[in-house]
């Protein structure tokens, strides 16, 4: 970013650099609970969970480990699953992404979208399972898998739209 | 692409144990939150105050979102209704939804008459509903069905009580906020209601299955006695569901069962009822069949 422009600027302010993503993955996860929409499948893709990922795939400094945490317990207030739940995986998955960055040292675009992918899909099975113990785990994976087929197409999407509120959050004044 | 950083915090002591301390933050932190939802898959209503801020918070843009789309949607209903196909289709539709409510209607009448008149007299005093709103969004992220009501505590809405909509029934309130409540929908995975076949009163197990259809078992295994177009509503049985209202309607048998299709959707639904529980001590305290004189 410094490379092209001068370096006379001002920096980009420290509020709108921490608030921006932050902010993006809570509305993502709070927003299907606003739209007026009486679903009787899990229809809509898991959008804080994408957002939350393709921030941690696109700046994997930006954010502790644990910022999993807070923002996994504001997503378990509104998606319906035990609070908990969203605390746990998205931990993890955080762990695994910052794991994965050390190994794979040049991660591309493919990378990026076959992390995501299969974090989504881990991240969704088991939190169905956990919120149904005591169904049938096979069907119950069948009701979230056209949900995490649609996620991880829309990857490439959230990878493209985290660029852009990444642009918009280290824009200099 | 930019080359990452390094991970490696240097020679500064400060710095390694900071970055040590986030992992041991980051593992101890995961491991209790699913430690938390094993925990409250067991007691469901646990963290309910949480909850219920975060859906007090949700319900008002939902329903400024609801008020406008409602009516982009109307607009919708209006244009597609000059296509000449569209309306017969529209039409045809609203009167098999019309015969279909009566033929329901009928059929319960036919079973209540069977009844005695006792019985029937508790039930028409039961059948009063509590309070009345609208349906305004559901989780439609995860596998879990449950959607968000208009009405809360302010007018009596209390957990356990059933929501029914004009075609049928819709679910259970599961929990209860000051101007909003939860309600386990028909077709959540562990919703399971006791019904029976208005035809001959045939007593079966309706269990959701997560994706708008219900699975519906007999309590006699011995044959599968279910046909398509078996009308199914409650029993009454358990105590929670007051009998005779429509549940659903048989798709195709099944091995163990039959698979139903509920006979109110609750994405189409204008208002839903909130009813009493139907309790032995909730039909006792209601003083009403002394004044009402029996038909």
């Amino acid at each position: 970013m410094s490379r092209t422009g001068p370096r006379l600027g001002e920096p980009a302010s420290l509020w709108r650099m921490r608030i921006v993503p932050i902010a993006t993955v809570m509305v993502a996860s709070a927003l299907p609970l606003m739209l007026p929409l009486v679903a009787s499948s899990p229809v809509l893709p898991p959008f804080g969970l994408l957002f939350f990922l393709c921030w941690q795939l696109l700046r994997t400094e930006m954010w502790p480990v644990w910022i999993g945490l807070p923002l996994g317990l504001w997503n378990d207030l509104f998606s319906g699953a035990p609070i908990g739940t969203a605390i746990g995986l998205w931990t993890i998955a955080s762990i695994t992404i910052h794991y994965l960055s050390q190994r794979i040292y040049w991660r591309g675009f493919f990378h990026d979208w076959a992390i995501a992918a299969i974090l989504i899909a881990a991240v969704q099975a088991l939190s169905a399972l956990i919120v149904h113990p005591h169904a049938d785990s096979g069907r119950i994976l069948g009701l979230v898998l056209p949900q995490i087929v649609i996620s991880m197409l829309l990857v490439p999407l959230f990878l493209r739209l985290t660029g852009k509120f990444d642009n918009f959050r280290l824009k200099r004044r | 692409m930019v080359r990452p950083a390094h991970r490696r915090p240097g020679q500064s002591r400060k710095a390694q144990y900071s970055l040590f301390v986030a992992y041991v933050i980051a593992v101890t932190g995961a491991v209790a939150g699913l430690l938390l939802a094993v925990l409250s898959v067991v007691d469901p209503v646990g963290f309910a105050q949480l909850r219920i801020a975060s859906q007090e918070l949700a319900a008002p843009v939902a329903r400024v979102t609801r008020s406008v789309t409602g009516s982009i949607s109307g607009i919708d209903d209006n244009v597609s209704a000059y296509v000449k196909a569209g309306t017969q289709n529209r039409r045809l539709r609203q009167e098999l939804a019309d015969t279909r409510r009566k033929l329901v209607a009928t059929s319960s009448l036919q079973e209540e008459n069977r009844q005695l008149k006792a019985l029937l007299r508790l039930q028409q005093i039961d059948k009063a509903a509590l309070a009345h709103g609208y349906l305004l969004t559901s989780t439609s992220t995860s596998s879990k069905r449950i959607a968000l009501l208009s009405i809360g505590r302010k007018v009596g809405v209390a957990a356990g009580q059933p929501v029914r909509g004009a075609d049928g029934l819709i679910g259970r309130v599961l929990s209860a906020g000051p101007s909003v409540s939860q309600v386990l929908l028909l077709t959540d995975v562990e919703n399971i209601v006791p019904v029976r076949r208005a035809r001959d009163g045939l007593p079966a197990l309706s269990s959701g299955r997560g994706n708008g259809y219900l699975d519906v078992r007999t309590l006699n295994i011995a044959n599968n006695p279910f046909k398509p177009g078996d009308i199914l509503v409650t029993s009454g049985t358990g105590g929670l569901y007051p009998p005779n209202i429509p549940v659903a309607i048989v798709v195709r048998r099944q091995d163990d069962g039959a698979l139903a299709r509920p006979l109110a959707d609750p994405a189409k639904v204008d208002a839903v009822s909130v009813l009493r529980p139907y309790t032995p001590d909730n039909i006792e305290a209601a003083p009403a069949p002394a004044a009402v004189p029996a038909p």
